[in-house]
């Protein structure tokens, strides 16, 4: 679709818009279609939106994706099952361990294979530090998009920090392929807790100031609050979720309302948009749910770490090129036939789920990924009509998109 | 000795035509003024925006970049070498400006080439026009006109020209909306800069720059009462700050952030907002054409932090530093040809550490606040200062009926 034959619907009849700003019919001025992307600061990578504007106001846009496609799907069909862990980190790049976990519990699933308990503690810590990662960058990029460079520098900063702490354990500082099915590739040192103990009362104490610079800052609410309210409805309609549908008003988490691994063991809370400050809806509250969502993850690990039950003997492998598995995973991983299994989780930016078909070979004979990122990016048009395009960039950044993950 | 005289020790100088003795007589004071104070600084403007803002970012910035004082090869880690002073990174805008010239010159396809050329020369020409009548301290303002401030806040305004040609010309969407950004919020935000400006010019009774810097030096009134002599008034008490109390609070305010605006400082950075415009107006500009935007910017950033020092802080003429040099018992420094009074050191001293202050309140609010919307904006010119700076012009006025 090029840039000239973007939709040309009516604008204004569906009542989607904020009509104090699309100007009246009479008092409209020449259309111009602008391109922002792929190469755009503010669309979080190669997204392109197609807007089409009457000056500043957008009347209409469309995201065109597909810049960082990559065959993942395709991809995974010829690869052994556990090969194509590294791949998931790809795909939401800024919580690639989040990724990892979603798709080592599909295979376990099809492969019927049990995670012994001290795994499953150190697969939760991992996922929510990766969480607490994810959101932190994210609390601090949207306010980038606001203007606002510092807070991103500083978020920034404790992003380094969970990064050193991945480096540490996994190797990797941004992709790290730590997960094995049946398992993960090492064990947590007593050092690498104390450091992440470490690290989460820092993140704990700056989340203040985070939340001074960002979420409480009077130009910041300005800007965020009461733009791009996306109601419940259209939220549900939409099939959007994570932090975007709780700050719609909707009260669902993977992790909760369907548990895996051992969230139901933990106290925390799902935090969910109320309507106190801004409207429900708006991109205000995504930002908030995700500063509240930084503080519960934090909460989840410290529990973890206290029960983490001791090392088993049994469990450690033998030599350092080992992975910390469990014993019982064959050698050559082989799935049931005609088995099928949908599997998903709670990633920082909403359902991450694996859909793989089993024909008794080694590899999946079908792999299906749906990536939250994709199915929120789609309701972009339906928010943004009507807003600046100062707002627009507040609505890209507080959908809070990963292009590795629209694209796949 | 003055410069007529200076000048008329070059031989020949008698045979040179009399308007032409008396234009390079007035302008060459000023041309040196003028670049003795910008060229520093702009260079050093663009240093301490970015170690300041590494400082309250938690990082480092540029502070490698120093002078070799012996070539001993290419090598690595050459910045600890004994033969190399780090100098905190002073160095790193001229190494910058020898990057920018070495830059292509580059003018997008279907651009208007003419337009798209000249665009930054007037950005440029604006601010520095600025300096011309800029009182650095006695003695050394380039031209002190009687329509100083009306000229000021004029020259000031040319800056809006130049970005509209270079948003127009750049043949780019985004550069477009950038521009046009820029008009209506620097048009916009001239009226309550002007009618704020206005408020010392009444006290004063005149729109002499230098008038108003003498106006602050008296015995300070307050709504006809007057408290303290021409003492007081000199160590700060007779800023415009204070007089007129409470108006010119809410005037300085007002001013000052009307300045912002007008220098497209966040939180007003609309026209270059460099996360939704990708870089506005300046988006096509590469090499020492954008890098003149950017002097252009500094200079006009001190120029105005300058203006507001000499309109509300009492400029060179009353401060702090200027009450505690005035104690000096000294009157003039003898300099070979010319003798330096001592009231222009103080001057500058003074002049300084205000404007400095201003200078880097722009930047920790550029690196604080995130940025408004263009309709916020303009709500805050019209709704709100508008309406307060007419009170306050009115208000100023009463008080100058009452006091002066």
């Amino acid at each position: 679709m090029s840039a000239t034959d973007v939709t040309d619907r009516v604008i204004g009849e569906d009542g989607s818009l904020a009509e104090y700003w699309v100007p009246a019919r009479d008092a409209r001025s020449e259309e111009m279609v602008v391109n922002m992307g792929p190469q755009h600061p503010a669309t979080h990578g190669v997204l392109r939106v197609a807007v089409k504007t009457d000056g500043e106001v957008v009347l209409d846009c469309e995201p065109m994706i597909g810049n960082l496609h990559r065959c993942k799907e395709k991809i995974a069909e010829n690869l052994q099952y556990w090969q194509f862990m590294p791949y998931t980190d790809r795909l939401d790049y800024l919580a690639a361990i989040n990724n990892e976990e979603v798709y080592a519990r599909a295979v376990e699933k099809l492969c019927g294979i049990e995670i012994p308990e001290r795994i499953q503690y150190i697969r939760t810590i991992v996922a929510e530090l990766g969480r607490v990662s994810s959101h932190v960058f994210s609390v601090g990029v949207y306010g980038l998009d606001i203007g606002a460079f510092t807070p991103f520098l500083y978020c920034y900063r404790e992003r380094e920090r969970a990064n050193s702490l991945f480096e540490k354990l996994t190797g990797g500082r941004m992709l790290y392929h730590y997960y094995r099915v049946g398992g993960v590739a090492r064990d947590l040192s007593d050092e690498w807790i104390q450091e992440c103990l470490e690290f989460l009362d820092i993140v704990e104490e700056k989340m203040e100031e985070y939340n001074a610079l960002t979420t409480w800052n009077k130009v910041f609410r300005e800007r965020t609050m009461g733009v791009g309210v996306l109601s419940r409805e259209k939220a549900l309609a939409y099939g959007i979720t994570g932090p975007a549908l709780r700050a719609s008003g909707v009260d669902w988490d993977v992790r909760r309302d369907e548990p895996y691994g051992l969230y139901d063991r933990f106290e925390w809370r799902v935090p969910v948009a109320d309507g106190r400050h801004g409207t429900i809806g708006d991109c205000w509250n995504r930002h908030w749910i995700r500063a509240q969502e930084l503080a519960e993850s934090i909460k989840i690990v410290r529990q973890a770490i206290d029960k983490l039950p001791p090392r088993d003997p049994k469990l450690t492998p033998s030599s350092m090129y080992q992975p910390y598995v469990n014993p019982n995973v064959p050698r050559i991983l082989r799935g049931p036939k005609d088995a099928e299994v949908y599997v998903r989780g709670e990633n920082p930016r909403g359902e991450l789920a694996f859909y793989l078909v089993s024909d008794a070979k080694n590899a999946p004979y079908r792999c299906k990924i749906r990536g939250p990122a994709f199915s929120n990016i789609a309701v972009l048009p339906e928010i943004s009509r009507g807003y600046l395009i100062a707002d627009l960039v507040a609505i890209i950044g507080s959908i809070d998109i990963v292009l590795g993950e629209v694209d796949r | 000795m003055n410069l007529s005289e200076l000048f008329g020790a070059i031989p020949g100088w008698g045979y040179v035509p009399a308007f032409v003795q008396m234009m390079v007589v007035g302008l060459v004071p000023a041309v040196l003024v003028v670049l003795a104070v910008v060229t520093p600084v702009g260079l050093l403007g663009t240093y301490a925006e970015r170690r300041w803002s590494a400082f309250m970012q938690d990082r480092l910035g540029p502070n490698r970049v120093g002078l070799p004082i012996w070539f001993d090869g290419w090598q690595r880690d050459y910045t600890n070498k004994p033969w190399y002073i780090k100098l905190w990174g002073l160095v790193q805008p001229l190494a910058d400006g020898i990057k920018l010239l070495g830059k292509e010159d580059f003018v997008p396809p279907g651009g208007d080439k003419l337009l798209f050329l000249a665009a930054p020369l007037i950005v440029f020409a604006g601010a520095l026009g600025m300096f011309v009548a800029l009182p650095l301290s006695y003695g050394l303002t380039a031209a002190d006109l009687n329509v100083g401030i009306f000229y000021l806040l004029a020259v000031g305004a040319v800056e809006v020209i130049g970005v509209l040609m270079a948003g127009w010309a750049s043949n780019n969407k985004w550069s477009l909306l950038g521009s046009m950004r820029e008009v209506a919020q620097v048009v916009a935000y001239e009226i309550p800069m002007a009618l704020t400006a206005l408020c010392p010019v009444l006290l004063a009774g005149s729109l002499r720059m230098g008038a108003i810097i003498e106006h602050q030096q008296t015995a300070y009134d307050l709504w006809g009462l007057t408290i303290g002599g021409e003492g007081l008034a000199q160590w700060g008490l007779g800023w415009n700050l204070f007089r007129a109390f409470p108006v010119n609070v809410v005037a300085i305010v007002i001013f000052y952030t009307c300045a912002l605006a007008n220098l497209k400082r966040a939180p007003f950075d609309l026209p270059e907002s460099e996360s939704e415009l990708v870089s506005g107006f300046l988006t096509e500009y590469s090499g020492m054409r954008w890098g003149l935007f950017f002097l252009g910017e500094y200079a006009a950033m001190f120029a105005l932090s300058g203006i507001t020092a000499t309109l509300f802080l009492g400029g060179w003429g009353s401060g702090p530093a200027y009450g505690a040099l005035m104690l000096v018992p000294v009157k003039e420094i003898p300099l070979g040809v010319a003798t330096l009074d001592w009231r222009t050191v103080a001057g500058v001293v003074e002049f300084s550490w205000k404007t400095c202050a201003l200078f880097l309140l722009m930047m920790n609010l550029r690196w604080t606040l995130p940025r408004l919307r263009l309709d916020q904006v303009m709500s805050l010119c019209f709704k709100y200062f508008v309406p307060f700076s007419m009170a306050c012009l009115l208000l100023s006025g009463l008080a100058a009926l009452a006091g002066a």
